[in-house]
């Protein structure tokens, strides 16, 4: 593999195959790779907006320690010297984590996320922590406390969120591989907007030990790349058992990298009828029709499906999600780390720490999320959404009962025009229509680009697989890439 | 109208957020409007569903997940407190409390 021109997004086509590659053929070193990536960095950062903070010392430990293997003559690991970026939710020890957020502004974790040790191990070089929407709350990343991030391949336009910095660095090649995290879409959706496979596992399925928690009963690290078999690559490195997270599963991993490469012809694929109603954009319409065309030809078989609850689902997860955030945020209050406020007393200070490091999503969140906790409240509302939830479950559960993956549109509409939807929070958060099903149910889903409206603003279709059918979901996006899903 | 300035009001004192007068009034109107929303979830009959807390596996029971209780090193107590506001190692310092307000 040649090595890319600097500051050229055109030649930002590495692979984990190609790194690694050209790294045991000393076409490369791993150092030079990395500090071709800063070198790109530097120049695309100031606009993007995609980096908040790099960790160049941490990154050239690294790449020397597999330089040091290559010299030696010995085996690579699987993501040998794989420059990644990793969102600013997720831990890095020694390296500032302030996920998108004031409150945070000079926190340094004492110790690193089990995903990010995992990346590390198995090779890969930590380049830098990616911008996102404050706590992981937004659809667009215009939460961050750090200015928005700019959507690579459309400027004027939104990158998705909350995980818009990992996409964009994917997409702008200033990563080969990236962390996200998706609670409700966050990592579905970017991907969708920015054109990138982004991926998001079964409930359970990756750790989430070193994640800052916003909803626990939602929160998923999961992976963005430029194709499917690196996500896939990605998966097999993060996924499984962690005594440090007791929600994460003992179910075994299956070798993702085979799995993928499986004929899909006479799988069954379900059409739900709820996620092609209106609202949907008439371009984004006529891509994932054309995708689900190219499904039959590759002998998939595809039955219409109802799920009669999807129109209730984002009314649910804001109940659940906020309630979540409401408890989880308790922790910001000056003592331990992060910011204060002073004052003489301690509630005060309480008070004012969060009213002035918390941004207004945040503080809209915890609002809302207290409220529906609160006496007289919970039953109307937090009750009912657990209820409601179980409901949505159902649906996903009783559609597997008949077919073996789900196809929906990742998100109604393209990229939207930055500044477009942030006075309006309902209609934000009605961008994460089709994408929150999948969290509330726990199931695990792919966004593989799907072409773009006019050749130039991505779409993303969603695939959904049963819980623990990453495997699946996996095969599928492969083959519809393989087959010219991409550029339908 | 499903929430009025006065539970916004309380809300906030229960979660301990100061808000100013401008936030109290963005946010009732904006949370007024997601509640009406929510108020759809009313239209399903859910008298004989169970609620669902928690995406729940088979090996996710207590028995599959709890460890041995083992002591285990853990020194991170200074990079800890490095980063505290107001460290007075070992302990975090806050300001003097008498009662409850």
């Amino acid at each position: 593999m040649p090595v890319p021109q600097k500051n050229n997004e055109m030649t930002a086509n590495w692979t984990i195959d190609g790194v690694r590659d050209a790294l045991a053929a000393k076409k490369i070193a791993a150092r030079e790779l990395a500090a071709d990536f800063y070198t790109r960095i530097e120049a695309r950062n100031p606009e993007l907006n995609a980096y908040l903070a790099l960790s160049p010392e941490r990154a050239r430990r690294q790449a020397d320690r597999i330089d040091a293997l290559v010299a030696e003559g010995k085996t690579l690991p699987p993501l040998a010297g794989v420059p990644v970026a990793i969102k600013d939710v997720i831990s890095t020890r020694g390296t500032k984590t302030t996920c998108g957020s004031k409150i945070l502004e000079n926190y340094i974790p004492p110790y690193d996320a089990t995903a990010v040790e995992r990346l590390e191990a198995a090779g890969a070089v930590i380049l830098g922590k990616t911008n996102c929407d404050e706590f992981a709350m937004g659809s667009s990343n215009e939460n961050s406390a750090y200015g928005p991030v700019k959507n690579p391949v459309a400027p004027d336009r939104v990158p998705g969120g909350s995980s818009g910095g990992s996409a964009a660095a994917v997409a702008a090649g200033l990563a080969v591989a990236a962390l996200g995290t998706d609670t409700g879409g966050s990592i579905r959706q970017p991907g969708s907007f920015c054109g990138v496979p982004a991926m998001m596992g079964s409930y359970g399925r990756v750790s989430r030990y070193g994640l800052i928690a916003f909803a626990s009963s939602l929160d998923r690290i999961g992976p963005f790349a430029t194709n499917v078999k690196d996500v896939a690559a990605i998966m097999q490195v993060i996924a499984g058992r962690d005594p440090h997270d007791s929600t994460s599963t003992t179910a075994p991993v299956p070798k993702y990298g085979e799995e993928i490469g499986k004929p899909v012809k006479g799988l069954r694929l379900g059409i739900p009828k709820e996620y092609f109603g209106e609202g949907m954009d008439g371009g984004v319409r006529k891509k994932i029709e054309a995708g689900i065309e190219l499904y039959k030809k590759l002998g998939c078989q595809l039955i219409e499906i109802r799920m009669p609850h999807t129109d209730y689902a984002i009314a649910a997860y804001y109940i659940i999600a906020t309630a979540e955030a409401s408890s989880n945020l308790a922790r910001y209050d000056g003592v331990r780390y992060g910011l204060r406020v002073e004052d003489d007393s301690l509630l005060a200070m309480y008070r004012k720490t969060r009213g002035a490091g918390f941004g207004p999503e945040v503080k809209r969140r915890i609002v809302l999320g207290t409220y529906v906790l609160s006496a007289g409240y919970y039953d109307a509302y937090y009750l009912k959404g657990q209820k409601v939830r179980a409901l949505i479950a159902k649906d996903f559960r009783d559609a597997f009962a008949k077919v073996d993956a789900i196809l929906t549109p990742t998100s109604p509409v393209p990229a939207f025009k930055l500044g477009e939807r942030t006075n309006d929070p309902l209609q934000m958060y009605l961008a994460d229509i089709y994408t929150v099903t999948g969290s509330l149910a726990g199931v695990p889903g792919i966004s593989v680009p799907c072409g773009k409206i006019d050749g130039k603003l991505p779409v993303g279709l969603q695939i959904f697989g049963p819980a623990f059918g990453e495997a699946r979901v996996l095969q599928l996006a492969h083959a519809f890439e393989q087959a010219g899903g991409t550029t339908v | 109208m499903k929430i009025s300035r006065e539970d916004v009001l309380r809300v906030a004192e229960l979660a301990y957020l100061d808000l100013s007068e401008k936030e109290l009034e963005t946010y009732r109107a904006q949370i007024d409007e997601i509640l009406e929303y929510i108020g759809k979830l009313n239209e399903l009959d859910t008298a004989k569903v169970e609620p669902m807390a928690q995406v729940l596996t088979d090996d996710q029971t207590a028995d599959a997940t709890l460890r041995e209780d083992l002591v285990v090193p853990s020194a991170v107590a200074e990079d800890v407190l490095k980063h505290a506001p107001d460290p007075e190692p070992p302990y975090f310092r806050v300001p003097k409390v008498i009662e409850r307000a």
